[in-house]
């Protein structure tokens, strides 16, 4: 297939999956916020939503202060942030225009209409809570019926694959980067702390992944720092996990390298990355430290991106 | 200007044979049943993303042609003389190229004025003596058609360059399949959707004889900028073929490859939806960041078949559109079938005079305009319009031509006010390939909407409707 297309494709994928994880972490920040001050303490919230979108520095060439208007609008609706969910939206319709033979019907019709909504519905924002949160729905349900649609109608080839790369590969630097920010409230030492506070925080992190519920069929206990560490990096069963992710991206690239006869720089980093994570304990991680190994998991992972598209996409 | 003749009612004579049932079905059914059905229809149209933009409207950057629910009627009789008609024009279209370009026997006889051509900025001097595959040159044309009264079928226009507007036909079809199924079942409307594999045979068959027992073909494309560009990704998808823009392509050794993850693939045909002009900056505009570099010497070296050819704009150009009687009386000695609208050059000191006279009654077209863009249709313009129009006309006469303004016929349309005549006209296509010459049995049919207008054209507020050849 044309590399451009593949590109396309890869592009089209983190988009839409990048502007389900920034309607995640609105929401879960909405309900953290909504909690009286004793349960959260005096951290600003939404300075940390800044963070995990990874949007911190550009936030504030244009706003003074992180009030909750002010993320909201800048994380999701605003021409000026490359990626807020408007502007995923945006540039997943101008991907899927020219993939449209790509596409099956099915996913273009779902952007389509998703880009169509969030003009005609949502082309001034939102006004209130209530519409916040039926916006936020409606960005998560897009993705859903994105990602379904993808699943249940593409061939099983080349494109499938390579947006299946793009997608993996926009998830696992997602869920890393709120390990980054949220690091501390998961660290064991911090144990004996236990209060409400960290309790709320641990919430929270599981919400912007999907996995509270998760949580508690795995390990069948109540929250503990580490095991959320062990389940969002190292257990392959919860998709979200950095090591699932992997396997992921392991699977997709070997089947593009069967498909077209050959091994790359791509198969050969993938596969160094998910054999660290399948040999890692919490326990070493822990002691080698957890902040470490996040950052060095992020720069790993930007640095598969970089050789997909050298090998494949230009 | 004189009555229009309506396709389906003929004042004062029984309805035309072939809107019998079409009549009898639009009594029977409500019109809110048939608002509902137009309603439902742009919806369609908006949820496929079956969008053209509109250069220089920025509000509107891509736009839903207007779509009308009542189909447009032809008889299989008067397809007949249609479908000959448009194959002697178009293998008269593909000679006059070939000789252009070689032994220009057409000048020698004196026929054409040999400055029409080598002063004409769409001949290309880089095709002279250059063979193309087959001799073919304008694999895809899309005719222009308009009629006036119940016999006579007129060429307005040829367009032998990148004719867009095919995928409505097949589109318009799928749209009222689904919404009028009934409909259909009361008449015998010959199917459209054998145009992809048809135009996918005629692609093939041209392939450069360097090329394997498998050609490869693409669509090139200007990009999703461009105004055509569902139509392109639209016709890549249903030839399974690879929508291409010119930064996927590149030429090395005097052939053209295409940048796949695989590695770099070749190409043998290229259906290219973007001008001369822009094709490769090395030869062309050195500006156009469109083209390919190095894509005119494959095509010299023959490795490459585009389609349609290079330069074939000289055979639709609207000067030379006034001596195709000639062209086609010329090469194939036989009487045109497809009349011409009557045209005055007014290159030429006479019928510039004749123009000058009577410009309120007139028709007058840029030579090299397009898109219904700077024509002055003389009744329906002001006295201002018209005199700015007559300086214009004296400083380049040899830039227009003038035509009398047709009553084109009408069709019933839905409107505001219920249904009304409004003027439409016909574009079929045509595919030339190295064997046959192929058309598939329809078009399409554009609609000016507002009451009385004759301007048809998409980007002027002119919409479209299926176009049914009843097959008896």
């Amino acid at each position: 297939m044309l590399s451009r297309t593949a590109e396309n494709l890869y592009w089209l994928a983190r988009y839409v999956e990048r502007a389900e994880y920034i309607a995640r972490t609105i929401d879960a920040t909405l309900r953290v916020t909504a909690l009286p001050a004793a349960y959260i303490g005096k951290t600003n919230e939404w300075e940390s939503a800044l963070l995990t979108a990874g949007v911190s520095a550009s936030f504030y060439e244009s706003y003074q202060e992180a009030t909750e208007q002010n993320v909201v609008e800048y994380l999701a609706f605003s021409p000026s942030n490359p990626s807020s969910i408007k502007n995923c939206i945006e540039a997943a319709r101008l991907n899927s225009r020219s993939v449209r033979t790509a596409l099956t019907s099915e996913m273009w019709d779902t952007i389509n209409s998703a880009w169509i909504e969030l003009q005609e519905v949502w082309g001034k924002g939102t006004s209130s809570r209530e519409e916040l949160a039926k916006f936020l729905r409606f960005v998560q349900e897009t993705s859903l019926r994105f990602d379904g649609s993808a699943y249940r109608t593409m061939l099983r080839n080349d494109a499938y694959w390579f947006s299946r790369l793009g997608l993996h590969l926009e998830r696992a630097d997602n869920t890393a980067r709120i390990l980054d920010v949220k690091y501390h409230v998961l660290l064991p030492e911090e144990e004996h702390v236990g209060g409400p506070l960290d309790y709320y925080q641990w919430t929270s992190i599981l919400r912007s992944v999907s996995a509270l519920t998760a949580y508690h069929w795995v390990y069948r206990e109540t929250l503990k720092p580490w095991l959320i560490a062990d389940l969002l990096i190292l257990n392959d069963t919860l998709p979200r996990s950095l090591a699932s992710c992997y396997s992921n991206l392991v699977r997709n690239l070997d089947q593009i390298g069967v498909a077209y006869g050959r091994q790359g720089a791509s198969q050969r980093h993938a596969r160094g990355v998910r054999n660290r994570l399948e040999h890692s304990h919490m326990d070493d991680i822990f002691q080698h430290g957890v902040h470490e190994f996040i950052q060095e998991f992020i720069s790993d992972n930007a640095r598969l991106g970089e050789i997909i598209t050298k090998q494949y996409l230009i | 200007m004189a009555v229009a003749f309506d396709e389906m009612n003929v004042p004062g004579a029984d309805l035309r044979p072939a809107y019998r049932e079409l009549s009898r079905w639009l009594k029977e059914t409500p019109p809110d049943a048939l608002e509902y059905r137009r309603q439902e229809a742009e919806l369609l149209f908006r949820r496929i993303g079956i969008t053209f933009a509109v250069y220089g409207d920025a509000e509107a950057q891509e736009r839903l042609i207007p779509f009308d629910v009542i189909p447009r009627i032809i008889s299989a009789k008067e397809w007949a003389v249609l479908e000959r008609g448009l194959k002697q024009r178009v293998r008269a279209l593909n000679m006059f190229l070939r000789d252009i370009y070689h032994g220009r026997d057409i000048l020698r006889a004196n026929i054409i004025p040999d400055d029409l051509i080598f002063q004409n900025p769409v001949f290309r001097p880089e095709m002279n003596g250059q063979d193309v595959p087959h001799d073919v040159y304008v694999h895809i044309a899309g005719i222009d058609i308009v009629r006036t009264d119940a016999d006579n079928f007129i060429v307005l226009e040829d367009n032998a360059r990148t004719p867009s507007g095919v995928s409505y036909m097949l589109e318009n079809r799928e749209i009222m399949m689904r919404l009028f199924p009934d409909l259909f079942a009361r008449h015998r409307v010959a199917p459209v959707e054998r145009y992809p594999d048809a135009l996918l045979s005629t692609l093939r068959s041209v392939a450069p004889l360097s090329a394997s027992a498998e050609p490869t073909v693409a669509l090139m494309t200007p990009g999703v900028y461009n105004s055509a560009y569902y139509e392109h990704s639209f016709l890549a998808d249903k030839l399974g073929i690879e929508l291409v823009e010119g930064r996927d392509l590149i030429v090395k050794s005097d052939e053209v490859f295409m940048r796949t993850t695989e590695g770099l693939k070749r190409v043998d045909v290229i259906y290219r939806r973007v001008d001369d002009d822009f094709l490769d900056p090395l030869t062309f505009r050195p500006d156009s960041a469109l083209g390919v570099p190095g894509l005119m010497s494959a095509y010299a070296a023959g490795n490459v078949t585009l389609a349609n050819a290079v330069g074939t704009g000289i055979a639709d150009d609207k000067a030379i559109y006034s001596y195709m009687p000639e062209v086609v009386k010329f090469y194939l000695g036989e009487e045109p079938i497809l009349k011409n609208v009557p045209t005055w050059r007014c290159r030429e000191p006479k019928d510039l005079s004749y123009v000058l006279d009577n410009l309120g009654d007139l028709v007058v077209k840029e030579v090299h305009g397009s898109g219904g863009y700077g024509m002055l249709i003389g009744p329906a313009a002001t006295k201002a319009t018209i005199e700015a129009f007559r300086d214009k006309l004296k400083r380049e006469p040899e830039g227009f031509i003038a035509q009398p303004t047709l009553a084109l016929s009408t069709c019933p349309t839905c409107t505001a006010s219920g249904l009304a005549p409004r003027h439409v006209d016909l574009r079929p296509f045509v595919l030339t390939g190295s064997q046959q010459v192929t058309i598939v049995p329809g078009g399409l049919t554009r609609v000016a909407l507002k009451e009385g207008s004759l301007v048809v054209n998409s980007s002027q507020g002119g919409g479209t409707k299926d176009t049914w050849i009843l097959d008896e």
